[in-house]
């Protein structure tokens, strides 16, 4: 019996890679040219993309499991709190030009990485603290790199980090990941070609990728991009609109809803002191009571069931739900009551006159929510907020401005009243979000680069995201942002609307496809792709 | 003809009936949400069925009429009589009148008025009414739109003052505004309705496109060009024809007026 199952084991294990040697040309989109290919440098989607599918890492973080993994690195060890990181490299690897890899590289791209001259969004992550990180390559397949303070989520940092080569003429050009750009036409395509040095090889031995090649096609127009999917000129596309997934799964397409992703939309009044706002004004978008009002008369699963068509949950805070491990579970979804919004008002003094609401004072409560123009799922969302504020008397004036103007009020002259934007939250530890919960921090939406914290709240914040951020125990870390995550849930700086779904179409000749709420959604597993002949 | 041209007349007036009556046609109003029957297909409650927020596509097809219909002839209009004054005024005087007059025609013609816009709008306070903001963008557009125009005008002028009629009329001891108003204004009456007509489509499909910069109207306030943005989603509209009525209504109503100024050319 025993002979029996072994032998099915091996004929399907033969099946499998005799399938996997598909090899053929996946087809997919670029909303834009990516502004660079030094992976060094990535700071747009495009630019990410291409070294996602191109770049090797140290570490790869199972996009599923969400564990970081070993890549070119086959262990690791975190001690000194979280300072250092000791990694024992894959023996015999090239890169894509045939140059071969050793510890000198991940030394070398270590240094340019914390280069302050390069200004590297990718560096700040690992910059804790001023000073100097020190690489000391012990052999040429161990390397120990030392940081000034404890980075938190360190190893997890490694999954964005490309080594590039030391002594390759092609520099950047010369990849350690599955492919490497081969072709590029400005403003039309870009084909990347499989590395024929990719170290990685499947159960049955068969070298990684299956896929010869991808072409990625520059199409900023989504309605285009899904044409060109349901005529099978393109296999994937990483974000869907819900009403493009709508259309495409009335029309039998493959497409999946992968569940809520870690993206966030928010609305947040402007409670900066020297604002050109009138003092009644900031005193209404400084009271706690106000926001919380202003909240509990938003009906988030009425923006969730018409904007999104059901493709996204009613927001509870910072953390979307789906990221399980950091999600402070403990919360609820702030409830739709209007009852108790106009209670709250009352508290501070507000009063219904007729139809409208009115402060201590009679100013009638009016103000503006400004997005970007263009996003038609904002400006819905703030028509809908518009008429659901409308109910207990507010009169809501909807702005779409361009983004480049938007973001001056939002960070120069501060002059709006309130913002409803989104945050993109690509990596799933959040100490990537100190910069926003910083008292201090530039992107402190509601009133930025506080010299002190204005409220206590915000002081308290702050010592704990300082504390998470020195601390290299997870546990420790969690409990800190659950505390963050209260406050935040109480306080509602920022009133979180709703998380998105992970929309993805797949066509179905695209096999060993595992879609993922985190990005890189539908080819984060590109290497073991394969194409249906 | 008279047939055509009795039908175009038809359908202008039982259009501004329609828009005028607005409120009692459609008394669901164009702002009101019925969120439990969003993108409803047309029935008896919806004639033309609901938005995507739940919005009455009849109410908003009226009420956009309304404010596109009124807006954009006066922004045409203010438009029209920009360029037959620079116009005008360059192909009659000719000479240094002319040349400064076209340099500010280049000068307008040249400038990146995108730009200009969207520094307009940054500078426009955000607390504003929807019907202010689409009547500062009309009044944008007329003060923008007449430089083209203008050209088209000068040219024509400038034709007359050489033609014989002008230089018998002129010789008969004609001059000044009395040769305006018998001999060029009556010749260029086609020129500048001509004019006045292609503008109207044009600031509607403007208005629409200034959208995206967040130029145009603000919700809830429907307007003939937010309904038309409405069309981007190409993927969608084919199996949902009646959302192509805001764009026949724009073709109906041009075509109208345009049938009504042939008539009008032939008798000048």
């Amino acid at each position: 019996m025993k002979r029996h199952y072994l032998i099915s084991a091996v004929l399907l294990l033969c099946a499998i890679s005799a399938f996997a040697q598909s090899g053929g040309e996946l087809r997919f989109c670029l909303r834009s040219e990516p502004k660079t290919f030094n992976p060094l440098l990535v700071e747009d989607e495009a630019s990410e993309t291409i070294r996602y599918l191109t770049g090797g890492v140290l570490v790869r973080v199972n996009r599923l499991t969400l564990k970081a993994e070993p890549d070119l690195a086959t262990s690791w060890k975190v001690s000194e709190g979280g300072k250092r990181i000791r990694f024992k490299l894959r023996d015999g690897l090239k890169y894509s030009d045939g140059t071969p890899f050793s510890a000198e590289d991940v030394a070398y791209t270590m240094q340019q990485l914390m280069d302050p001259a390069l200004h590297s969004s990718t560096g700040d992550a690992f910059r804790s603290a001023d000073g100097k990180l020190v690489a000391h390559v012990i052999s040429a397949k161990e390397i120990e790199i030392d940081f000034p303070a404890p980075v938190a989520n360190l190893v997890n940092l490694f999954d964005t980090v490309a080594i590039l080569s030391a002594k390759s003429p092609q520099k950047e050009m010369a990849t350690l990941g599955p492919f490497h750009v081969a072709e590029r036409k400005a403003g039309s395509y870009l084909l990347l070609k499989r590395n024929p040095y990719y170290w990685k090889k499947d159960a049955a031995g068969k070298q990684l990728p299956y896929l010869d090649s991808i072409r990625l096609d520059i199409e900023q127009n989504p309605e285009i991009e899904a044409m060109r999917y349901k005529r099978g000129e393109v296999q994937l596309i990483n974000t869907v609109s819900p009403a493009i997934f709508e259309k495409l799964s009335a029309d039998s397409a493959s497409v999946r809803d992968a569940g809520a992703s870690t993206d966030t939309e928010q609305l947040w009044f402007n409670q900066v002191p020297s604002a050109p706002l009138p003092a009644y004004k900031k005193a209404w978008f400084t009271s706690t009571n106000f926001r919380r009002a202003i909240s509990e008369t938003i009906n988030r699963n009425d923006l969730a069931r018409i904007v999104f068509h059901g493709h996204a949950v009613p927001a509870i805070g910072i953390i979307s739900p789906s990221n399980k491990f950091w999600f402070n579970s403990d919360l609820r979804p702030h409830a739709y009551d209007t009852t108790d919004a106009l209670r709250r008002l009352q508290q501070d003094g507000f009063r219904m006159q007729g139809e409208t609401l009115k402060d201590k004072a009679g100013n009638a409560v009016e103000f503006s929510i400004a997005t970007n123009a263009g996003n038609r799922a904002r400006e819905s969302m703030a028509t809908m907020i518009q008429q659901d504020l409308k109910k207990i008397g507010i009169k809501v004036n909807v702005v779409t401005l361009d983004f480049n103007s938007l973001l001056e009020r939002m960070t120069q002259s501060y002059n709006y009243e309130a913002c409803l934007l989104g945050f993109q939250n690509v990596e799933l530890d959040p100490n990537s979000q100190m910069a926003v919960w910083l008292s201090s921090a530039d992107n402190h939406q509601w009133n930025p680069n506080q010299k002190s914290p204005a409220t206590p709240w915000e002081a308290e914040i702050d010592k704990l995201m300082r504390a998470q951020a020195a601390s290299g125990d997870e546990h420790k870390r969690k409990q800190y942002w659950d505390r963050v995550q209260q406050i935040a849930w109480e306080q509602e700086p920022f009133i979180y609307l709703v998380n998105k779904d992970a929309l993805v179409a797949i066509a179905s000749s695209v096999k060993n496809a595992e879609p993922s709420v985190f990005r890189p959604q539908t080819f984060w597993n590109v290497e073991t792709l394969a194409l249906a002949h | 003809m008279k047939t055509i041209r009795v039908a175009a007349i038809a359908i202008l007036v039982l259009m501004s009936l329609v828009v005028l009556g607005a409120h009692y046609l459609a008394p669901a109003g164009y702002e009101q949400q019925f969120r439990e029957t969003t993108e409803a297909a047309p029935s008896i409650h919806h004639l033309l069925g609901t938005d995507e927020l739940g919005r009455d596509r009849w109410a908003r097809l009226l009420y956009g009429m309304r404010v596109s219909l009124t807006l954009a002839p006066l922004a045409a209009l203010f438009t029209t009589v920009l360029a037959g004054l620079v116009g005008g005024i360059a192909g009659y005087f000719g000479g240094w009148t002319e040349r400064c007059s076209k340099l500010l025609i280049d000068l307008f013609l040249s400038v990146p008025w995108l730009f200009l816009l969207i520094t307009v709008r940054a500078v426009l306070p955000l607390n504003v009414s929807p019907e202010a903001s689409v009547t500062v963008t009309f009044a944008l557009l007329g003060l923008l739109g007449w430089a083209a125009s203008a050209r088209v005008i000068c040219a024509g002028a400038k034709d007359l003052m050489k033609s014989e009629f002008v230089w018998m009329a002129r010789a008969s001891g004609f001059s000044g505004l009395k040769l305006v108003r018998l001999h060029l204004m009556p010749n260029l009456r086609g020129a500048l309705l001509a004019q006045f007509w292609i503008s109207i489509p044009v600031f509607i499909i403007a208005e629409a496109n200034l959208g995206a910069l967040g130029l145009g109207v603000a919700e809830p306030l429907p307007s003939l060009g937010s309904l038309l943005r409405e069309l981007q989603d190409s993927v969608m509209v084919r199996p949902e024809p009646w959302r192509l009525l805001p764009l026949a209504v724009l073709i109906v109503v041009i075509s109208s007026f345009q049938v009504l100024l042939n008539r009008q050319e032939i008798r000048t």
